[in-house]
């Protein structure tokens, strides 16, 4: 684990907020040379604290105005391998995060669709068909923020 | 640019078939119509210690008017919580948080997310592991 010291965590929220920032630009608002704040950011990368940047676009204004969350259950664990879905449910574009969990469900996927009817394309045509798929619950996302976390 | 948001703008005019500088100004434009929101640095929660990360799911309790904001706003307050989701179906909210280990994570869990106030039920998914998570949009 790597030890944080507070001008880190600052470098970090910053960044979460804005990671088109330029070292100079950070630097200048926490008070640190900008050769002194590439530094402290080579470093958390490195140190994998950094794990990369994710562009936010506005899915409304492109015309994805749905995003569905499926908790899915496998019907035939053992019998179909996890690989067989994984593999299969990764590959379907309006599908954007895969994850295996453990609880009530087995997967937790996040869809994005054009409208509900689009959404209920994606869902018999592409979810609905993949080897092994059981139970399927949907929940239509109506909001979403993001928070900094324990830094 | 969702692929590779770390490619330099002259990386990312080529592959467009673009001049720099006509990306350049494409980008900005995306930017002035709020398409193009900005970038997020992502954080390595495991990297920092954080070995777990918890979905919790709860329905609340709607007989309160003010259920849903009580409950955000609380939410909001807890340093462990990375993320809010609010539905429409059996869940009603969905909070992603963040624990050390299951000893950190009980404690989380007995003190700060079982005193938010009006749930009414609340299951929990273990995250095993992240098989994509692109988030980029088909487009």
């Amino acid at each position: 684990m790597t030890p944080l010291d507070d001008l880190d965590r600052q470098l970090l929220r910053a960044l979460q907020a804005d990671a088109a920032q330029s070292a100079g630009a950070l630097g200048r608002a926490l008070g640190l040379s900008q050769p002194a704040t590439w530094r402290r950011i080579k470093r958390l990368r490195e140190a994998d604290v950094l794990a990369g940047k994710r562009v936010d676009l506005d899915a409304e204004k492109l015309g994805f105005g749905v995003t569905v969350f499926l908790g899915v259950k496998l019907a035939t664990k053992g019998r179909v391998s996890l690989e067989d879905f994984e593999r299969a449910v990764t590959a379907i574009p309006e599908v954007q995060t895969v994850q295996h969990v453990l609880g009530l469900y087995d997967y937790r996927l996040r869809v994005v669709a054009r409208d509900l009817s689009d959404f209920e394309r994606v869902l018999r045509r592409r979810i609905m068909t993949l080897p092994g798929v059981g139970d399927v619950e949907a929940n239509v996302l109506l909001s979403e923020e993001r928070l900094p976390g324990p830094i | 640019m969702q692929a590779d948001p770390d490619a330099p703008l002259s990386e990312l005019a080529a592959r467009a078939g673009l001049q720099p500088g006509t990306a350049s100004r494409r980008l900005e434009k995306l930017s002035r119509q709020g398409i193009l929101r900005g970038q997020r640095a992502e954080i390595n929660w495991p990297a920092l210690g954080y070995a777990l990360e918890v979905s919790l799911r709860f329905t609340l309790d709607k007989t309160h008017s003010n259920a849903f904001d009580a409950f955000l706003a609380a939410a909001r307050d807890i340093p462990e919580v990375i993320a809010i989701q609010t539905f429409l179906g059996r869940v009603d909210v969905r909070l992603s948080v963040v624990a050390r280990d299951m000893a950190d994570y009980q404690r989380l869990y007995r003190n700060r997310i079982l005193t938010l106030p009006h749930i009414s039920e609340l299951e929990a998914l273990m995250h095993v592991a992240t098989i994509k998570s692109s988030e980029t949009l088909p487009i």
